[in-house]
C-alpha cells in the first residue's frame, strides 16, 4: 500500500468528530426512558412508538456522519449515477 | 395431508420455481473471469453496486427469523419480542466504521472470510481456526433457523405430513436451494433477493395497513393483548416490560447488534461490495427493513386479536408456535395473496440460507482445507472445494431439523450468538489495535465458549426442558467459580453479553502476562494504510489473484 491515497489523506487519521454522533441512536437501548403506555399514538403505546421513532433518529445519525465524512467535499453529491451505473461493477 | 390449500400451494409453486430458474440463471450475471476462483464464487467477483448489495444484505440479515421468529415472540411473551427492532437500529451505528476497516484490509489482502483477517493479523493458524469452527458452528443453527421458517409456511398450506414424509417437501425445497447455490454461487442469492424484498415489502405494506382496520385499530389490538397476558399466570409477558426483562430486552439487543456482523454470512455480503461507499450508504438505507421487521413484530399481537391458534405440527405433534404468522395471512388474506405472503417468506429463508452456507463454505476451504489438509490447494481447487462443502452445510441443517425438536426457534439464533459473539476481540476490536496477545485471545475464546455453554446448559426451558431452554440468565444464577456476586435477584441478562465480558477480562489478563514474559506474538501483515484502502486505489490487487 502507498502512504499516501488518492486524495492525498494521510492514512492513519481517520477519526473524526463527526463519528460522535453514530452514539445518538444507542439511546433505545436505556429502557427506562420509554417502558411506559402513554401517551398513545395511534392507538399504540409510548414503548412502540418511541423506538418506530428510533428507526429515523438512527438513519438521520448514520446520514449525516455519511455525508460529513465522505472523501471528497460534498459538491460533487448528489450522486448522478444512474441504478445501471451503480451496478455495473467498477469497469475501470 | 389432508386440507391442502390448492390456490395457496399454486401461486407458492410458481414464485418458488420463479426464484430457481433466476437461481440458476445467476452464474451468467455479470461474471467476470469465471467462476473457478473464490472472489467470484464466494463473493460474486467483489463488485456489488449500492442496489445490489442493499437487496443482498437485506435479503441476508432479515431472514425468516425475522418473519416468523420475532412474530412468534411478540405473541407468546410480548414487549420482549420486540428486542429486534433496538438491536436492528443500534447495529447499523455500531457496525458502521469496523465494517469499512474490514471491507479495506480485506480487499488489498485478498482475504474472504474473518479468519482469513484473524490469520493475517496475528500469525496465528490457531486462533483462525478457532474462528472459523466458531463461524461454522454459529451459522448451522442459523440456517436450521430459516429451514424452521419455510416449514412453518409449508405446513400451513396443508402440507403437514408426520415422519420423514413431512419433512419430504422442505428436502425437495432444500436440494434445489443446494443446486443453484453450487452452481452460481453468491450471484444467486444476490439475484433472487430482488424478488425476495420487493415480495416482501408488498405483503407487509398491506398486513400492516388492512390487518388493523379489519380487526378494529391498533388500540383495541394492544388492549386485547395486554388482556390475554394479564390472565396468563406467567409474570414476564405483557405489552410493557418489567422489573426483571428490561436488562435482558437492552442486553439482548446490544448482544445481538455486536453478534451480526460477526456472523461469517453478514461479512460476505459486505465484503462482495465494491466500494466503501456502498457500505456507507447502506449502512444508512438499511434500516428500512428495520421498520418493516418492527412492524412484523406487532402482527404477534394482531394474531392475538385474530384469535389465532397456532398450527399442531403432525411430525412432532406439538403445536407450533412459529406458524401463528401463516395461520394469521391464511385467515385474514384471500388465498392468492395468501399464497405470495407464504411465497415471500419461503424465499425469505432460502436467500439468507444460500448465503450462510456459502460463507460457511468460505470458511471450510480457505481457514481449514488450505490451512491444514492441501496447503498447495489451487484457486481453482478451492473454488470446488467450497461449493461441495456449501452442500454438506445445507445437508447438516436439514439433518438438524428432522433430528430436533425447536420449540422456539428463536433460541437457535440467540444461541448461535452467544458463541459468535466470543470471536469479537479476535476480530472487530484487532481492527482498531493489535494490543490483545494472541495467546490472551485464543485464552479468552475457550473461556468465553466453555463459561457460554455451561451457562446455556442450565437454564432450564418452559415446556419442561432441563437444559439449554434458552439465553436469558436470571442474575442471581451467576456464578464465578460459584461465587454468586448477585444472589438472589431475578433480573435476567443475556447470556452471551456475560460470557464476552468474561472473555474480554481473561484476555487482557493473559495479555498482560504473555507481554511480562515475552511471548512472540506473532506477525502482523497488515499495514495501516490497508484498512482505509478503497475502490480506485492504483495499486490495488487485482479480483481473483492467486493468494
Amino acid at each position: 500500500m502507498s502512504t499516501v491515497k488518492h486524495d492525498g489523506k494521510v492514512p492513519g487519521k481517520s477519526f473524526n468528530p463527526w463519528y460522535l454522533l453514530l452514539i445518538v441512536p444507542l439511546l433505545v437501548l436505556v429502557t427506562p426512558l420509554f417502558n411506559m403506555d402513554g401517551p398513545r399514538l395511534f392507538g399504540m403505546p409510548f414503548f412502540y412508538w418511541f423506538q418506530f421513532l428510533f428507526v429515523a433518529i438512527g438513519v438521520l445519525s448514520t446520514w449525516i456522519v455519511y455525508m460529513m465524512t465522505r472523501d471528497k467535499p460534498a459538491g460533487d453529491a448528489p450522486d448522478k449515477l444512474s441504478v445501471d451505473d451503480l451496478d455495473e461493477g467498477d469497469a475501470r | 395431508m389432508s386440507n391442502l390449500q390448492w390456490p395457496e400451494l399454486i401461486i407458492f409453486t410458481i414464485l418458488f420455481l420463479l426464484v430457481t430458474v433466476l437461481g440458476f440463471m445467476a452464474a451468467r450475471w455479470q461474471r467476470g473471469g469465471g467462476l473457478d476462483h473464490l472472489d467470484e464464487w464466494g463473493l460474486g467477483g467483489r463488485k456489488f453496486g449500492s442496489w445490489i448489495t442493499w437487496f443482498l444484505l437485506g435479503g441476508d440479515l432479515y431472514t425468516a427469523y425475522t418473519f416468523v421468529a420475532v412474530p412468534a415472540l411478540v405473541f407468546s411473551a410480548g414487549a420482549l419480542g420486540l428486542y429486534a427492532l433496538p438491536y436492528t437500529i443500534v447495529v447499523y451505528p455500531i457496525v458502521l466504521l469496523p465494517a469499512l476497516r474490514m471491507w479495506s484490509v480485506s480487499r488489498v489482502r485478498g482475504y474472504v472470510t474473518p479468519a482469513d483477517f484473524v490469520r493475517g493479523r496475528f500469525g496465528s493458524p490457531i486462533l483462525a481456526l478457532l474462528v472459523a469452527i466458531t463461524g461454522i458452528v454459529a451459522t448451522m443453527p442459523y440456517i436450521a433457523l430459516q429451514l424452521v421458517g419455510l416449514e412453518a409456511v409449508l405446513r400451513t398450506m396443508g402440507i403437514n405430513g408426520s415422519g420423514l414424509v413431512g419433512h419430504l417437501p422442505l428436502l425437495i425445497a432444500f436440494v434445489i436451494l443446494a443446486f443453484y447455490t453450487y452452481q452460481s454461487g453468491l450471484r444467486a442469492p444476490a439475484l433472487i433477493a430482488f424478488v425476495k424484498d420487493i415480495l416482501i415489502y408488498i405483503v407487509i405494506l398491506v398486513a400492516i395497513i388492512y390487518l388493523p382496520s379489519k380487526l378494529g385499530g391498533w388500540s383495541h389490538i394492544f388492549d386485547v393483548a395486554a388482556k390475554k397476558y394479564d390472565a396468563t399466570p406467567a409474570k414476564t409477558d405483557g405489552i410493557l416490560l418489567n422489573a426483571n426483562n428490561q436488562l435482558q430486552y437492552a442486553t439482548w439487543a446490544f448482544g445481538s447488534a455486536l453478534a451480526l456482523f460477526l456472523y461469517p454470512h453478514s461479512l460476505t455480503s459486505v465484503l462482495a461490495s465494491r466500494g466503501r461507499s456502498v457500505i456507507k450508504r447502506n449502512m444508512v438505507a438499511l434500516p428500512a427493513y428495520s421498520l418493516v421487521l418492527g412492524l412484523l413484530a406487532l402482527l404477534g399481537y394482531v394474531a392475538i386479536t385474530a384469535g389465532v391458534k397456532p398450527l399442531t405440527n403432525a411430525a412432532t405433534g406439538k403445536p407450533d408456535t412459529n406458524t401463528i404468522i401463516p395461520v394469521l395471512f391464511d385467515g385474514q388474506f384471500s388465498s392468492w395473496f395468501a399464497g405470495i405472503a407464504f411465497a415471500a417468506i419461503g424465499i425469505g429463508a432460502l436467500v439468507p440460507a444460500a448465503i450462510m452456507s456459502i460463507a460457511a463454505a468460505n470458511l471450510w476451504t480457505r481457514n481449514i482445507y488450505k490451512e491444514y489438509i492441501r496447503k498447495d490447494a489451487t484457486p481453482k481447487q478451492e473454488a470446488k472445494q467450497a461449493k461441495l462443502a456449501s452442500l454438506v452445510v445445507k445437508l447438516g441443517a436439514v439433518a438438524a431439523i428432522i433430528l430436533l425438536d425447536l420449540q422456539y426457534a428463536i433460541d437457535l439464533q440467540l444461541i448461535g450468538g452467544v458463541l459468535i459473539l466470543q470471536t469479537l476481540p479476535a476480530v472487530a476490536l484487532a481492527l482498531y489495535t493489535r494490543w490483545f496477545h494472541r495467546w490472551g485471545l485464543i485464552a479468552g475464546w475457550v473461556v468465553g465458549i466453555g463459561w457460554g455453554l455451561i451457562m446455556l446448559y442450565g437454564i432450564p426451558g418452559a415446556n419442561g426442558k432441563q437444559h439449554f431452554g434458552g439465553s436469558a440468565l436470571p442474575l442471581g444464577d451467576l456464578s464465578i467459580l460459584g461465587w454468586h456476586p448477585f444472589s438472589g435477584s431475578q433480573v435476567q441478562i443475556y447470556v452471551g453479553f456475560v460470557a464476552l465480558i468474561g472473555n474480554l477480562v481473561v484476555a487482557a489478563i493473559v495479555t498482560v502476562i504473555a507481554r511480562q514474559m515475552k511471548v512472540f506474538n506473532g506477525t502482523d501483515d497488515t499495514n495501516p494504510g490497508d484498512y482505509l484502502a478503497d475502490e480506485h486505489d492504483k495499486d490495488l490487487r487485482p479480483i481473483g489473484a492467486a493468494h
